[in-house]
């Protein structure tokens, strides 16, 4: 990873590379202090211990700690990854136990690795610096249990939950570590109140709810495959630097027991009362019941529906359907075709990838079987030798069995570090999905903003229309005065929702337009840093493969044509 | 291919033409001649030799696949005992007959066929290969549809009948009489074994070259999708993807490459080498009918030789022409099992040269098996290895 110690900017923690490997650093980004700062503003009753201006240093969450080794291979495809059973040094790089990766073989081979200083000790080096801020989720032991409020059904309602180990030093957090029980309903709780709270942001998808039958919901695999989602996800959430100091986060790893964050809210009141109250309730210990906190302000029922209304009709794509939303920003507009053509080029490179690391494990496989084939050979002849030039065939086929065998282990491994750094372009192709969130929240956003406009320039003009009217009459109508009256409340209304709805959609372009530019710095590095690492990955296994082969070609080389 | 690829050291010798007796040959040139079905493909055959009875220091005919057949059925028939070289099997699904893959295959295997019989000290004196080798076309083709009456059964037909006529009595099935030879025994089953191994050795180097076309498929496609990404991208993440597309679709062709390599070097020796194997199972039946004869007319003869001499004995006037018919008869089997005894002996000698042979021409495979992989690994790592500092350039911007 880069560590230019002379470039003022600094890159941001690599969370959606989902890589095993220790070596991604420290990188030092903080957002921009204004976008903070709105931010904050929005939510301005939060105790923010974090100061803004000074510089998080923030790691990656993932399995660099050696305290902590993912005892759990991560590829579901290659199980044999972590097979590496080499009886003899093959080569000077297999000295390094590491995969390689842009890291630990740049080294060997004299390429200038930029960050040589700062990997060699794992993860040491990085918890032991004060500066340093970390997290670090872990996700095991699923266990079943018993849904026993539901005991209408003697013995039904089982589900499982997963043990939520964190451990990090951030201040916000208040300690250290930290262990919970969750089930995945309550990640699903935590992904929607994120989306509510967090509208602009790109937060990163959670895994998909799989509908499945009762049997395969306690399938060894599924259950697998799940707590390893889970992993991931709850370890994206935490590399996002303003989503992993949400309250909404914190409760989820943090409070014991039932999760205490509500399971459907009220979007509507929530934004009429500027959506202030709700985190600090969850923080404090005090058990606030959820429908005190929606209840709308006074005269807000009418208002309730509307945004209600204008909720309904946020649609998830591009912007395309959706004649009303008049969106003047040409910038964004731009970026938003663009960021298209991006999403449809890497659902494309993902989906090759795929087939490059299918083509490769089949490669794998053939070597290997070629090589048990030549090795079954080999001892037949040795076996059923009568002449001795059949001993020396036995020999020479061992030979070239052996280098089979040796290159199909090449290949697994390959395959195994190239599944990894290619799992970037799967990760950004999910993250698009919140790209796609974060962008109708907007147009929602502005719908509702011009809905209000338009509905307080009608009202005004109805209210001006009746007191034309009624000043003609004189003394006037009590049943005018009385309409003229409500329609004056309304306005004042309409008016307050005008400018949260302007505030909130305000609030909003900010978000998308911080995360817009901290997306394009992480994609950048991201994808920079999964091109080295497959690049050195590939570099790193030819080069085996070739000592492999060239010293059987050696050992053969008396029959070869030049030679005879 | 060079032809020389099988020919022991002794008859390579153009440096001195004079002093060595050499022959050389090599099939070269496939040309698709005629149209529709009867379409089929012609070679050039180039014979450089010193030995007497062939005409001058070189000599190029025209021949096609049933003129191959031709000869290898006449030395078949001829030389029992010796493990006749094989052809490549005539059939071939109809569209690829023509491609160039395969007609490469076929031209490769053709080569290696005639210069095994052409360095073999025996076969090489073979008139039948000196016709193939030097009678112009109208007499070859005259030859061959007048032969293709008598043979009419097809190389792998011949093979079919004789192989399982040879399983049948050695798993037992017939009851005809056996040879009693421990020694023998031992070899039928070794032979039988290797064929096994032979054949799944086989299989996986074919599967092994596919795979190397996949691969090279598969980095071809990912190049060429790295590339519009990189095209959807800017600055130093576009060019990144930009270079490492044209990377990949680079080492694409590579591996294309080496899949051809492979499939020649190493699949096709391993296919000839079950061939091989495949002959001697037809020498094995061969000496099975040989040695069955020898025992039926010997015991014929002797039960004629007990007739007679009770005729002898009864003074009958048929005792005259019964000794005709058993002077007649012991010269008969003493025919057969002259022939048995000359299988049995060349085979002995031909075992032994069938092993040495194998040993070189595995090796020689087993080489180039080597080579080309270590190859296509350095030129892998090479060009990855040249794209890292242009990576690290772009990171650091």
């Amino acid at each position: 990873m880069m560590m230019d110690s002379e470039n003022q900017g600094f890159e941001e923690a690599q969370l959606y590379s989902s890589r095993d490997q220790m070596e991604n650093l420290v990188v030092k980004e903080q957002l921009s202090s204004k976008s903070f700062s709105n931010y904050r503003s929005a939510m301005s009753s939060l105790s923010e211990t974090h100061h803004p201006l000074s510089p998080p240093t923030i790691l990656t969450p993932a399995d660099s700690d050696p305290l902590l080794a993912p005892t759990i291979d991560r590829d579901v495809r290659n199980p044999k990854a972590s097979d590496r059973l080499f009886s003899e040094p093959l080569h000077f790089s297999d000295v390094n136990s590491v995969p390689f990766d842009g890291n630990s073989f740049s080294d060997v081979n004299g390429v200038e690795s930029p960050s040589k200083s700062s990997e060699s000790s794992g993860g040491l080096s990085r918890s032991s610096s004060s500066n340093l801020e970390y997290i670090q989720i872990t996700v095991s032991n699923p266990q079943k249990e018993q849904d026993v409020s539901n005991s209408i059904v003697p013995g039904g309602n089982s589900y499982i939950t997963y043990l939520i180990t964190t451990r990090t030093n951030m201040a916000e957090f208040g300690g250290s570590e930290y262990s919970v029980r969750r089930r995945f309903k309550d990640v699903v709780t935590l992904s929607e109140r994120l989306a509510e709270s967090y509208r602009g942001f790109f937060i990163p998808p959670r895994p998909d709810k799989s509908v499945v039958e009762g049997q395969v919901m306690h399938k060894q695999e599924f259950v697998e495959q799940r707590r390893m989602a889970l992993e991931k996800y709850l370890r994206k959430l935490a590399g996002h630097p303003v989503i992993r100091k949400s309250d909404e986060f914190k409760v989820f790893l943090q409070v014991q027991g039932r999760l205490p964050l509500p399971t459907t809210t009220d979007v509507a009141s929530r934004m009429l009362d500027g959506a202030v109250k709700l985190p600090k309730q969850l923080l404090s210990e005090s058990a606030i019941a959820p429908q005190e906190v929606v209840q709308p302000a006074k005269g807000g029922r009418d208002l309730l529906r509307l945004f209600k209304e204008l909720k309904q009709s946020v649609t998830n794509d591009w912007g395309s359907s959706k004649p009303a939303v008049i969106e003047e920003d040409k910038k964004f507009l731009e970026k938003k075709e663009k960021l298209r053509d991006l999403e449809q080029q890497l659902s494309a490179a993902s989906q090759q990838a795929e087939l490059l690391v299918k083509a490769q494990q089949d490669m794998a496989e053939t070597l290997g079987e070629l090589g048990l084939t030549l090795i079954k050979l080999t001892k037949f002849e040795h076996e059923e030798a009568v002449f001795n030039c059949q001993r020396v065939r036995a020999a020479d086929t061992k030979n070239v069995a052996t280098a089979a065998v040796k290159a199909s282990r090449c290949y697994r491994e390959l395959n195994a570090q190239t599944v990894k750094h290619l799992d970037v372009l799967h990760d950004y192709l999910g993250l698009m999905l919140a790209v796609h969130g974060a962008f109708s929240e907007r147009s929602s956003a502005l719908l509702t903003e011009q809905t209000l406009l338009s509905d307080l320039s009608s009202l005004k003009s109805r209210a001006e229309k009746l007191e034309a009217a009624s000043s003609k009459v004189f003394g006037g109508d009590i049943a005018r005065i009385q309409k003229l009256e409500q329609l004056k409340e309304s306005i004042r209304t309409t008016e307050d929702a005008k400018n949260v709805a302007m505030r909130e959609y305000e609030r909003i372009k900010e978000n998308n337009r911080s995360e817009l530019e901290r997306f394009d710095r992480e994609r950048q590095a991201d994808f920079l840093s999964m091109m080295k690492g497959f690049v050195t990955n590939q570099v790193g296994y030819a080069e085996k493969m070739s000592h492999v082969w060239a010293k059987v070609a050696e050992e053969t080389s008396s029959y070869s044509k030049e030679n005879n | 291919m060079e032809q020389e690829r099988s020919m022991p050291v002794s008859l390579l010798s153009p440096r001195s033409p004079s002093s060595q007796p050499y022959l050389s040959v090599s099939v070269t040139d496939p040309v698709k001649l005629g149209n529709g079905v009867q379409a089929y493909i012609s070679y050039r055959v180039i014979t450089k030799t010193n030995f007497p009875e062939y005409q001058g220091p070189e000599k190029i005919v025209i021949r096609r696949y049933s003129d191959f057949v031709w000869l290898h059925d006449r030395l078949f028939e001829k030389y029992k005992g010796i493990f006749i070289p094989s052809i490549p099997e005539k059939n071939a699904v109809e569209k690829f007959r023509f491609s160039a893959e395969f007609i490469e295959m076929r031209r490769q295997a053709l080569d290696i066929f005639v210069n095994q019989i052409a360095s073999h000290h025996e076969l090489q004196k073979s008139e039948d290969l000196r016709t193939f080798l030097q009678v112009e076309e109208e007499t070859m083709e005259r030859l061959r549809s007048h032969d293709s009456g008598i043979f009419k059964k097809k190389p792998a037909d011949l093979m079919q009948m004789f192989k399982s006529k040879v399983s049948d009595i050695v798993l037992g099935k017939e009851k005809p009489v056996e040879e009693s030879n421990p020694e023998y025994e031992k070899l039928k089953h070794y032979i039988f074994e290797l064929e096994n191994h032979l054949t799944e050795a086989q299989k996986h180097a074919f599967r092994l070259v596919k795979r190397h076309r996949e691969l090279g498929q598969a980095l071809a496609d990912f190049g060429k999708a790295a590339k519009l990404l990189g095209a959807c991208e800017e600055k130093a993440v576009g060019k990144g993807f930009s270079e490492l597309g044209a990377k990949s679709e680079m080492l694409s062709i590579k591996l294309q490459k080496e899949a051809h390599e492979l499939l020649l070097n190493f699949e096709e020796p391993l296919k000839d080498y079950v061939r091989a194997v495949q002959s001697i199972k037809a020498t094995i039946a061969e000496r099975a009918n040989a040695f069955r004869q020898q025992c039926e007319l010997a015991e014929t003869t002797k039960l004629k030789e007990i007739n007679l001499d009770r005729l002898v004995l009864m003074r009958s006037d048929k005792a005259a022409e019964a000794e005709v018919e058993y002077k007649e008869l012991k010269a008969a089997s003493e025919e057969a099992t002259k022939r048995f005894e000359t299988i049995v002996v060349l085979m002995n000698q031909e075992i032994i040269r069938f092993q040495e042979q194998k040993t070189l021409d595995m090796g020689l495979a087993f080489h180039e098996f080597a080579k080309g992989q270590a190859h296509l690994a350095n030129g892998v790592a090479d060009a990855w290895r040249s794209l890292l500092p242009k990576l690290e350039a772009l990171s650091v911007s």
